[in-house]
Protein backbone atom coordinates (compact mmCIF):
# COMPACT_ATOMS: atom_id res chain seq x y z
CA UNK A 1 0.00 0.00 0.00
CA UNK A 2 1.49 3.78 -0.26
CA UNK A 3 0.29 6.77 1.36
CA UNK A 4 -1.16 9.62 -1.29
CA UNK A 5 -3.07 12.59 -0.42
CA UNK A 6 -5.86 12.91 -2.51
CA UNK A 7 -8.39 16.37 -2.59
CA UNK A 8 -6.76 17.12 0.71
CA UNK A 9 -6.59 13.78 2.55
CA UNK A 10 -4.55 10.83 2.93
CA UNK A 11 -5.75 7.93 1.78
CA UNK A 12 -3.71 4.55 1.37
CA UNK A 13 -3.61 2.92 -2.23
CA UNK A 14 -2.94 -0.44 -3.54
CA UNK A 15 0.38 0.56 -5.14
CA UNK A 16 0.67 0.73 -8.88
CA UNK A 17 -3.15 1.87 -9.07
CA UNK A 18 -3.57 4.28 -12.20
CA UNK A 19 -5.23 7.48 -11.99
CA UNK A 20 -8.44 6.13 -13.55
CA UNK A 21 -8.13 3.15 -11.19
CA UNK A 22 -8.02 5.59 -8.56
CA UNK A 23 -11.65 7.74 -10.21
CA UNK A 24 -13.03 3.80 -11.01
CA UNK A 25 -12.83 3.00 -7.22
CA UNK A 26 -14.42 6.49 -5.78
CA UNK A 27 -17.06 5.92 -8.19
CA UNK A 28 -16.08 8.97 -10.11
CA UNK A 29 -17.10 9.28 -13.98
CA UNK A 30 -13.61 10.59 -15.82
CA UNK A 31 -15.59 12.62 -17.44
CA UNK A 32 -17.16 15.03 -15.39
CA UNK A 33 -13.88 15.11 -12.98
CA UNK A 34 -10.88 17.16 -13.68
CA UNK A 35 -7.54 15.56 -12.32
CA UNK A 36 -4.62 17.38 -11.39
CA UNK A 37 -1.92 15.48 -10.22
CA UNK A 38 1.28 16.66 -8.90
CA UNK A 39 0.28 20.10 -9.99
CA UNK A 40 0.05 19.16 -13.85
CA UNK A 41 -3.58 18.95 -15.12
CA UNK A 42 -4.14 15.10 -17.09
CA UNK A 43 -6.19 15.00 -20.45
CA UNK A 44 -8.41 12.19 -20.70
CA UNK A 45 -6.30 10.42 -22.63
CA UNK A 46 -3.84 10.04 -19.80
CA UNK A 47 -5.89 8.99 -16.97
CA UNK A 48 -5.04 5.15 -18.11
CA UNK A 49 -1.74 5.60 -18.27
CA UNK A 50 -0.75 7.64 -15.05
CA UNK A 51 0.45 5.03 -12.12
CA UNK A 52 0.03 7.22 -8.74
CA UNK A 53 3.06 7.00 -6.57
CA UNK A 54 3.28 7.19 -2.81
CA UNK A 55 3.49 10.75 -1.56
CA UNK A 56 1.41 12.07 -4.96
CA UNK A 57 -0.67 15.10 -4.71
CA UNK A 58 -4.22 13.99 -6.54
CA UNK A 59 -7.11 16.89 -6.70
CA UNK A 60 -10.37 15.99 -7.99
CA UNK A 61 -12.89 18.84 -9.00
CA UNK A 62 -15.84 19.75 -10.98
CA UNK A 63 -18.02 22.42 -11.65
CA UNK A 64 -20.65 23.61 -8.55
CA UNK A 65 -22.96 26.23 -8.53
CA UNK A 66 -20.92 29.79 -8.65
CA UNK A 67 -20.99 33.29 -9.12
CA UNK B 1 -50.93 52.46 -33.31
CA UNK B 2 -48.47 53.08 -35.79
CA UNK B 3 -48.15 50.75 -38.54
CA UNK B 4 -44.92 49.68 -37.90
CA UNK B 5 -45.51 48.37 -34.45
CA UNK B 6 -44.46 44.22 -34.32
CA UNK B 7 -45.66 41.95 -32.15
CA UNK B 8 -41.90 41.15 -31.53
CA UNK B 9 -40.19 41.75 -28.47
CA UNK B 10 -39.03 45.31 -28.80
CA UNK B 11 -35.21 44.67 -28.00
CA UNK B 12 -34.86 42.09 -30.56
CA UNK B 13 -36.12 44.90 -33.04
CA UNK B 14 -34.48 47.82 -31.75
CA UNK B 15 -30.83 46.62 -30.33
CA UNK B 16 -27.70 44.97 -31.38
CA UNK B 17 -26.84 41.63 -29.78
CA UNK B 18 -23.94 41.61 -27.13
CA UNK B 19 -21.10 40.65 -28.42
CA UNK B 20 -17.53 39.09 -26.49
CA UNK B 21 -15.34 38.24 -28.32
CA UNK B 22 -16.77 37.39 -31.27
CA UNK B 23 -19.26 35.27 -29.81
CA UNK B 24 -22.69 36.40 -29.85
CA UNK B 25 -25.27 36.66 -27.24
CA UNK B 26 -28.70 36.64 -26.69
CA UNK B 27 -29.38 38.18 -23.48
CA UNK B 28 -27.66 41.30 -21.74
CA UNK B 29 -27.96 39.47 -18.82
CA UNK B 30 -25.44 36.72 -17.72
CA UNK B 31 -26.32 34.92 -14.00
CA UNK B 32 -24.56 32.69 -11.73
CA UNK B 33 -25.77 29.39 -10.75
CA UNK B 34 -24.52 29.63 -6.84
CA UNK B 35 -26.94 29.48 -3.40
CA UNK B 36 -30.21 28.71 -4.94
CA UNK B 37 -32.30 26.79 -2.62
CA UNK B 38 -32.56 23.92 -5.36
CA UNK B 39 -31.55 23.26 -8.50
CA UNK B 40 -34.96 22.91 -9.85
CA UNK B 41 -35.44 26.24 -8.91
CA UNK B 42 -32.23 27.11 -10.27
CA UNK B 43 -32.82 26.31 -13.11
CA UNK B 44 -36.70 27.41 -13.36
CA UNK B 45 -35.00 30.86 -12.86
CA UNK B 46 -31.78 31.15 -15.10
CA UNK B 47 -34.56 30.06 -17.78
CA UNK B 48 -36.69 32.85 -16.39
CA UNK B 49 -34.35 35.02 -16.49
CA UNK B 50 -33.29 34.77 -20.56
CA UNK B 51 -29.67 34.44 -20.11
CA UNK B 52 -27.65 32.62 -22.48
CA UNK B 53 -24.30 32.68 -20.54
CA UNK B 54 -24.04 31.09 -17.34
CA UNK B 55 -21.11 31.31 -14.70
CA UNK B 56 -19.87 28.39 -12.58
CA UNK B 57 -17.12 27.54 -10.19
CA UNK B 58 -14.79 24.95 -9.96
CA UNK B 59 -14.56 22.91 -6.44
CA UNK B 60 -12.86 19.91 -5.01
CA UNK B 61 -15.58 16.83 -5.67
CA UNK B 62 -16.76 15.76 -2.23
CA UNK B 63 -15.19 12.21 -1.98
CA UNK B 64 -17.77 11.03 0.10
CA UNK B 65 -20.80 11.95 -1.28
CA UNK B 66 -19.93 10.81 -4.91
CA UNK B 67 -23.27 10.45 -5.91
CA UNK B 68 -23.84 13.97 -5.41
CA UNK B 69 -24.65 15.39 -9.44
CA UNK B 70 -22.16 18.52 -10.57
CA UNK B 71 -23.98 21.19 -11.65
CA UNK B 72 -23.47 19.86 -15.41
CA UNK B 73 -26.48 17.11 -14.55
CA UNK B 74 -28.66 19.94 -14.33
CA UNK B 75 -27.36 22.59 -16.94
CA UNK B 76 -27.50 21.76 -20.97
CA UNK B 77 -24.50 22.84 -22.04
CA UNK B 78 -26.05 22.74 -25.38
CA UNK B 79 -28.01 25.71 -23.84
CA UNK B 80 -26.20 27.27 -21.95
CA UNK B 81 -22.66 28.98 -22.22
CA UNK B 82 -20.77 27.96 -19.57
CA UNK B 83 -18.32 30.75 -18.20
CA UNK B 84 -16.23 29.34 -15.30
CA UNK B 85 -14.69 31.52 -12.48
CA UNK B 86 -12.33 32.09 -10.32
CA UNK B 87 -14.09 32.76 -7.33
CA UNK B 88 -12.28 32.25 -3.70
CA UNK B 89 -9.15 33.32 -5.14
CA UNK B 90 -6.72 35.59 -2.98
CA UNK B 91 -3.67 35.24 -5.40
CA UNK B 92 -2.92 35.43 -9.31
CA UNK B 93 -1.35 32.49 -8.79
CA UNK B 94 -4.36 30.88 -7.35
CA UNK B 95 -6.39 32.24 -9.84
CA UNK B 96 -4.57 30.98 -12.99
CA UNK B 97 -5.09 27.86 -11.54
CA UNK B 98 -8.51 27.73 -11.47
CA UNK B 99 -8.66 28.81 -14.65
CA UNK B 100 -6.89 25.97 -16.30
CA UNK B 101 -8.72 23.55 -14.15
CA UNK B 102 -12.20 25.51 -15.52
CA UNK B 103 -10.82 25.49 -19.03
CA UNK B 104 -10.14 21.43 -18.40
CA UNK B 105 -13.33 21.12 -17.09
CA UNK B 106 -15.77 22.74 -19.70
CA UNK B 107 -15.86 22.95 -23.46
CA UNK B 108 -14.17 26.04 -23.72
CA UNK B 109 -11.08 28.65 -23.01
CA UNK B 110 -13.52 31.42 -21.19
CA UNK B 111 -12.83 32.95 -17.55
CA UNK B 112 -14.35 34.55 -15.56
CA UNK B 113 -11.36 36.19 -13.85
CA UNK B 114 -11.48 37.30 -10.19
CA UNK B 115 -8.95 38.19 -7.65
CA UNK B 116 -10.47 38.49 -3.85
CA UNK B 117 -8.36 41.39 -2.40
CA UNK B 118 -10.32 41.14 1.31
CA UNK B 119 -11.96 39.02 2.86
CA UNK B 120 -14.51 41.83 4.97
CA UNK B 121 -15.72 43.78 1.06
CA UNK B 122 -14.66 40.59 -1.11
CA UNK B 123 -13.44 43.61 -2.97
CA UNK B 124 -10.60 42.56 -5.92
CA UNK B 125 -7.04 43.11 -5.72
CA UNK B 126 -6.77 45.14 -8.59
CA UNK B 127 -3.16 44.45 -9.01
CA UNK B 128 -2.97 41.08 -9.14
CA UNK B 129 -6.13 41.02 -11.31
CA UNK B 130 -4.09 42.66 -14.09
CA UNK B 131 -1.26 40.02 -13.35
CA UNK B 132 -3.49 37.25 -13.68
CA UNK B 133 -5.08 38.83 -16.62
CA UNK B 134 -1.75 38.70 -18.54
CA UNK B 135 -1.03 35.37 -18.10
CA UNK B 136 -4.14 33.58 -19.43
CA UNK B 137 -4.10 36.36 -22.00
CA UNK B 138 -1.18 34.90 -23.40
CA UNK B 139 -2.47 31.22 -22.65
CA UNK B 140 -5.02 32.24 -25.40
CA UNK B 141 -7.85 32.34 -22.27
CA UNK B 142 -10.71 34.88 -23.32
CA UNK B 143 -10.96 36.73 -19.84
CA UNK B 144 -13.63 38.44 -18.35
CA UNK B 145 -12.44 40.72 -15.72
CA UNK B 146 -14.10 41.34 -12.31
CA UNK B 147 -12.68 44.56 -10.91
CA UNK B 148 -13.12 47.69 -9.32
CA UNK B 149 -14.99 50.88 -10.55
CA UNK B 150 -11.67 52.32 -11.01
CA UNK B 151 -11.60 53.61 -14.78
CA UNK B 152 -7.42 53.30 -14.66
CA UNK B 153 -7.80 49.46 -13.64
CA UNK B 154 -10.19 49.03 -16.31
CA UNK B 155 -8.21 50.86 -18.93
CA UNK B 156 -5.19 48.34 -17.38
CA UNK B 157 -7.23 45.19 -18.12
CA UNK B 158 -8.45 46.10 -21.71
CA UNK B 159 -4.82 46.82 -22.44
CA UNK B 160 -4.26 43.13 -21.17
CA UNK B 161 -6.24 41.69 -23.67
CA UNK B 162 -8.89 40.89 -21.79
CA UNK B 163 -12.34 40.27 -23.85
CA UNK B 164 -14.24 42.12 -21.52
CA UNK B 165 -14.19 43.93 -18.55
CA UNK B 166 -16.68 43.81 -15.29
CA UNK B 167 -17.06 46.49 -12.83
CA UNK B 168 -18.72 46.07 -9.63
CA UNK B 169 -21.97 47.98 -8.82
CA UNK B 170 -21.52 47.34 -5.37
CA UNK B 171 -19.47 44.29 -3.64
CA UNK B 172 -20.57 40.72 -4.23
CA UNK B 173 -23.67 40.16 -2.18
CA UNK B 174 -24.46 43.14 -0.87
CA UNK B 175 -27.73 44.12 -2.81
CA UNK B 176 -26.70 47.48 -2.38
CA UNK B 177 -26.85 48.51 -6.55
CA UNK B 178 -25.01 50.58 -8.37
CA UNK B 179 -23.20 53.43 -5.77
CA UNK B 180 -20.79 54.70 -8.54
CA UNK B 181 -22.80 55.50 -11.86
CA UNK B 182 -20.08 58.48 -12.27
CA UNK B 183 -17.18 55.80 -12.46
CA UNK B 184 -19.35 53.27 -14.41
CA UNK B 185 -19.98 55.78 -17.40
CA UNK B 186 -16.61 56.65 -17.59
CA UNK B 187 -15.37 53.26 -17.62
CA UNK B 188 -18.00 52.45 -20.41
CA UNK B 189 -16.65 55.87 -22.44
CA UNK B 190 -13.15 55.18 -21.86
CA UNK B 191 -13.28 51.30 -23.00
CA UNK B 192 -13.42 49.93 -26.05
CA UNK B 193 -14.18 46.22 -25.24
CA UNK B 194 -17.58 45.17 -24.08
CA UNK B 195 -18.04 46.63 -20.02
CA UNK B 196 -20.29 44.17 -18.13
CA UNK B 197 -21.40 45.04 -14.10
CA UNK B 198 -20.87 42.45 -12.09
CA UNK B 199 -22.02 42.13 -8.57
CA UNK B 200 -24.35 44.15 -5.98
CA UNK B 201 -27.52 44.59 -7.91
CA UNK B 202 -30.17 43.86 -5.80
CA UNK B 203 -33.41 44.50 -7.57
CA UNK B 204 -34.85 45.10 -10.96
CA UNK B 205 -34.46 48.87 -10.55
CA UNK B 206 -30.83 48.34 -10.15
CA UNK B 207 -30.62 46.67 -13.29
CA UNK B 208 -32.61 49.24 -14.82
CA UNK B 209 -30.74 52.25 -13.62
CA UNK B 210 -27.31 50.18 -14.24
CA UNK B 211 -28.60 49.64 -17.89
CA UNK B 212 -29.27 52.94 -17.84
CA UNK B 213 -26.03 54.17 -17.92
CA UNK B 214 -24.66 52.42 -21.48
CA UNK B 215 -23.06 48.99 -20.28
CA UNK B 216 -23.17 46.40 -22.07
CA UNK B 217 -25.26 43.81 -20.04
CA UNK B 218 -24.96 42.89 -16.28
CA UNK B 219 -24.02 39.57 -14.30
CA UNK B 220 -25.51 38.74 -11.29
CA UNK B 221 -26.24 35.60 -8.94
CA UNK B 222 -27.54 36.45 -5.47
CA UNK B 223 -29.97 38.47 -6.26
CA UNK B 224 -31.62 35.70 -7.82
CA UNK B 225 -30.98 32.93 -5.62
CA UNK B 226 -31.38 35.06 -2.37
CA UNK B 227 -34.96 36.43 -3.30
CA UNK B 228 -38.01 35.17 -2.13
CA UNK B 229 -39.03 34.07 -5.47
CA UNK B 230 -35.79 33.44 -7.49
CA UNK B 231 -38.40 32.45 -10.79
CA UNK B 232 -40.18 35.87 -10.26
CA UNK B 233 -37.56 38.20 -9.69
CA UNK B 234 -35.44 36.43 -12.70
CA UNK B 235 -38.25 37.56 -14.86
CA UNK B 236 -38.23 41.45 -13.40
CA UNK B 237 -34.61 41.24 -13.80
CA UNK B 238 -34.58 40.52 -17.61
CA UNK B 239 -37.33 43.27 -18.44
CA UNK B 240 -35.71 45.47 -16.06
CA UNK B 241 -31.82 45.00 -18.18
CA UNK B 242 -34.28 45.43 -21.13
CA UNK B 243 -36.05 48.69 -20.20
CA UNK B 244 -32.67 49.53 -18.67
CA UNK B 245 -31.34 49.14 -22.26
CA UNK B 246 -33.76 50.49 -24.06
CA UNK B 247 -34.14 53.67 -21.97
CA UNK B 248 -30.31 54.66 -22.54
CA UNK B 249 -30.76 53.76 -26.28
CA UNK B 250 -33.77 56.10 -26.37
CA UNK B 251 -31.84 58.51 -24.70
CA UNK B 252 -33.75 60.48 -21.51
CA UNK B 253 -35.02 63.74 -21.97
CA UNK B 254 -32.75 66.33 -19.75
CA UNK B 255 -33.06 67.12 -16.51
CA UNK B 256 -34.73 70.65 -15.63
CA UNK B 257 -34.92 72.36 -12.23
CA UNK B 258 -38.22 74.07 -13.10
CA UNK B 259 -41.58 72.71 -14.65
CA UNK B 260 -42.63 72.74 -17.73
CA UNK B 261 -46.28 72.13 -18.92
CA UNK B 262 -46.81 69.47 -21.09
CA UNK B 263 -50.29 70.83 -22.49
CA UNK B 264 -50.20 73.49 -24.75
CA UNK B 265 -50.10 77.47 -22.65
CA UNK B 266 -52.30 78.51 -25.95
CA UNK B 267 -55.79 77.81 -26.04
CA UNK B 268 -56.56 78.42 -22.68
CA UNK B 269 -60.21 79.86 -21.89
CA UNK B 270 -60.39 83.50 -21.00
Amino acid sequence: MITVTVNGEERQLEAGVTVAGLLGALGLHPRLVVVEHNREILDAGDLEDTEIQAGDNVELVHFVGGG
Amino acid sequence: MSSQTTSEPAQSAQDIPLVIAGREFRSRLIVGTGKYRTNDEMIRAIDASGADMVTVAVRRVDLDRTKEEGILYHLDPERYFLLPNTAGCYTADEAIRYARLGRAAGMNEWVKLEVIGDQRTLLPDVVATVEAAKVLVAEGFKVLAYTSEDVITALRLEDAGCAAVMPLASPIGSGLGLVNPYFIREIKTRLECPVIVDAGVGTASDACLTMEQGVDGILMNTALAEARDPVRMATAMRLGVQAGRLAYLAGRMPRREVAVPSSPVAGMLD
